[in-house]
């Protein structure tokens, strides 16, 4: 017997029942969809939390102080020490002594209570240099960013994410307009263009950039002119890994420090922050993976449990097919294309479905990340619901195929 | 064509051994309409299975068409059933998904014989005057035409014997009558069947009766005469 016949033989016997054939294969449609989505949801957080980081700049390092010890050696929290300076800063950006480090900028900032008007809006206030805006991947949708010399005369300008112009002028051209930060009047010179990377984590649109001399001079008062963390660009992000070695020889020399593990400051690549970041994604996607692939499992059991009902129904058919020269691998064949046929066709459909849902659920949830489908997890998913069908088929088809001709044919 | 010398089945029911055949020979030539009769429980349905090779002896030989099938396996078995026997049964076991021209054709599907498989199975419908019903399901054809496409069926491969088994045991007199007079045409086409009935006047189709009474053959006669309905 061809397959060909085979599979004649399977939708005939399929069609005859149509009702418990398209039940049977809700299960598997209903598993491999569920797999295809949920995979493709998890997909999608990985590549939106990647690009998230990635607009950040790949190729960045931050230096923090790392945990200050009082007098007695008790370590504090992290990022508490007050290490860092401005001079430090201008170490690192030396291409002399740190040739894959492009530049460096200071950053030191807090919250901050942003008034224009009658409008209030809290943001992320930060005192920087006029390099920021090349280290940290910010573009600049209208006016300009502060130079050197406003940084020298620690002038009170400042520039804005989208989100607060949007929220503080609604509307208006925010630009030569003098706002209040934190009650002091800065005059708004320049506004970001957006990032595009709203929605968890820090929101890099809603932020206050000033020159960092302002922020110590007007707005973090009593703190110090200390740095909070200082952001090195690199060369590429090839090049991280040696910068961070650079830039922890500079610190290490300038703050007289002989033993590498008793620094006080830590670097942090975004190199790191992805790969971390990847792993996290990376379990989450299993995991959703995982549990959809247990519908598909319960799904593969009520084959078993219809195919079983089947050949129970069909043993006269069977002991005929024997009777007229059926072999035993004919019979079991039949029953396996049947039962493949079954999960296949499910599986083909439970794609659809998948890609269906996983286009319409995104514009329902907003919040839900664009599931991202890849080719080869639909040929998965679809390999693997025949392999279902073969897998829970095969105890089925060996019963019927080793029925003994005159019982069969006896059955009523 | 056929030979049975010493064949005894016996069937074992949890600790009891139930003889069904008790040392059974028999030789059938070719060409030769036989008849077994004798009452149930007297073993021939099991002579039957075992002609069929639907069973295997439990002991003793038996030659098909030169065929020693006492030693054969389930698929070997399966291959002699497939060429060399084609089965009539009481109750037709067509497969009912299946029209009529399907059911006949099926015999050539399992023997892998692709070659005009279609215009064979019209052929063989054909021949039993079944022609314009061959799209037919089962249960759109009655007891007596079922009964001709199962007849059909066994002859598609052009088998060395037929096997009917009460073949008109569900069929009223007309029917029987038709069917019985197909079988007897086949004979005299050159046919060899093996008849199994417990009717007088089917058994009376038949050149040669042989009778089975608890597993062993009690008279083997061949009768010139013919009963009134036969003629």
């Amino acid at each position: 017997m061809s397959v060909l016949e085979g599979l004649r033989l399977a939708v005939n016997g399929l069609l005859s029942n149509r009702l418990r054939s398209a039940l049977t294969m809700l299960g598997i449609l209903i598993g491999v969809s569920a797999v295809i989505l949920l995979v493709g949801v998890g997909n999608g957080a990985s590549v939106a939390v990647q690009q998230q980081i990635q607009s950040l700049g790949s190729n960045l390092l931050t230096v923090f102080p790392s945990n200050a010890r009082s007098t007695g050696g008790v370590q504090q929290g992290f990022g508490t020490g007050s290490s860092l300076t401005l001079d430090d800063v201008k170490a690192i950006a030396n291409r002399q002594t740190s040739p894959d480090v492009v530049t460096a900028i200071p950053s030191a900032g807090g919250r901050a209570q942003l008034t224009y008007g009658n409008q209030n809006w809290n943001s992320s206030l930060t005192g920087t240099t006029q390099d920021f805006p090349s280290v940290r991947n910010y573009q600049l949708a209208s006016g300009q960013f502060f130079t050197s010399g406003e940084v020298d005369a620690a002038s009170k300008v400042a520039v804005i994410g989208p989100t607060v112009a949007t929220n503080l002028f609604s509307g208006a051209d925010p630009i030569g307009q003098v706002m209040k930060i934190n009650r002091q009047n800065f005059r708004i010179i320049g506004v970001f263009a957006p990032k595009g990377s709203s929605g968890g984590f820090n929101n890099q649109d809603d932020v206050v950039v000033v020159p960092i001399t302002s922020a110590w001079s007007y707005l973090l008062g009593g703190r110090g002119r200390n740095v909070q963390q200082i952001y090195v660009e690199a060369t590429s992000a090839e090049a991280t890994t040696a910068a961070t070695t650079e830039v922890t020889q500079v610190l290490l020399d300038r703050h007289h420090i002989s033993d590498p593990t008793l620094a006080d400051f830590q670097i942090l690549s975004q190199q790191d922050v992805l790969n971390s970041a990847a792993s996290t994604t990376g379990v989450l996607t299993l995991m959703l993976g995982a549990i959809a692939g247990i519908s598909l499992v319960v799904g593969g059991i009520g084959i078993m449990n219809i195919m079983l009902v089947t050949v129970t129904e069909r043993t006269r058919e069977i002991g005929i097919r024997k009777a007229i020269g059926a072999r035993r691998q004919d019979i079991l064949l039949q029953f396996l294309i049947e039962s493949m046929f079954l999960s296949g066709l499910g599986g083909a459909l439970g794609i659809l479905i998948g890609f269906g849902l996983a286009k319409i659920l995104p514009l329902a949830v907003s919040t839900l990340p664009t599931p991202v489908i890849s080719t080869p997890s639909v040929f998965m998913a679809f390999g693997i619901s025949v392999g279902i069908g073969l897998f829970f088929g095969l105890y089925p088809a060996n019963r019927a195929a080793r029925l003994r001709p005159i019982e069969a044919l006896r059955y009523e | 064509m056929i030979t049975l010398e010493g064949i005894t089945k016996v069937y074992r029911t949890g600790e009891v051994e139930v003889p069904a055949l008790k040392g059974v020979s028999l030789h059938i030539p070719e060409g030769e309409f036989i008849a077994i009769m004798g009452p149930s429980g007297s073993g021939k349905s099991t002579l039957m299975n075992v002609i069929g090779c639907l069973d295997q002896p439990s002991a003793g030989r038996y030659i098909l068409d030169g065929y020693d099938v006492s030693a054969l396996s389930d698929d070997q078995l399966a291959w002699i059933r497939n060429r060399k026997i084609g089965f009539v049964f009481q109750s037709y076991n067509l497969i009912p998904r299946a029209s009529a021209v399907h059911n006949v054709e099926m015999p050539l599907i399992y023997a892998g014989d692709n070659q005009q498989r279609r215009e064979r199975a019209m052929a063989a419908l054909e021949s039993v005057g079944l022609l314009e019903r061959a799209g037919h399901l089962p249960n759109e054809l009655s007891g007596g035409q079922q009964q001709r496409v199962a007849v059909a069926r066994a002859l598609v491969t052009d088998p060395a014997i037929l096997l009917a088994d009460e073949p008109t045991g569900n069929l009223d007199s007309e029917s029987s009558l038709e069917i019985m007079k197909l079988l007897r045409d086949l004979n005299q086409q050159g046919r060899t069947i093996v008849l199994i009935t417990h009717e007088p006047d089917i058994a009376a189709f038949a050149q040669r009766v042989v009778r089975l009474r608890d597993g062993v053959i009690v008279s083997d006669e061949r009768s010139a005469v013919t009963t009134e309905m036969a003629r």
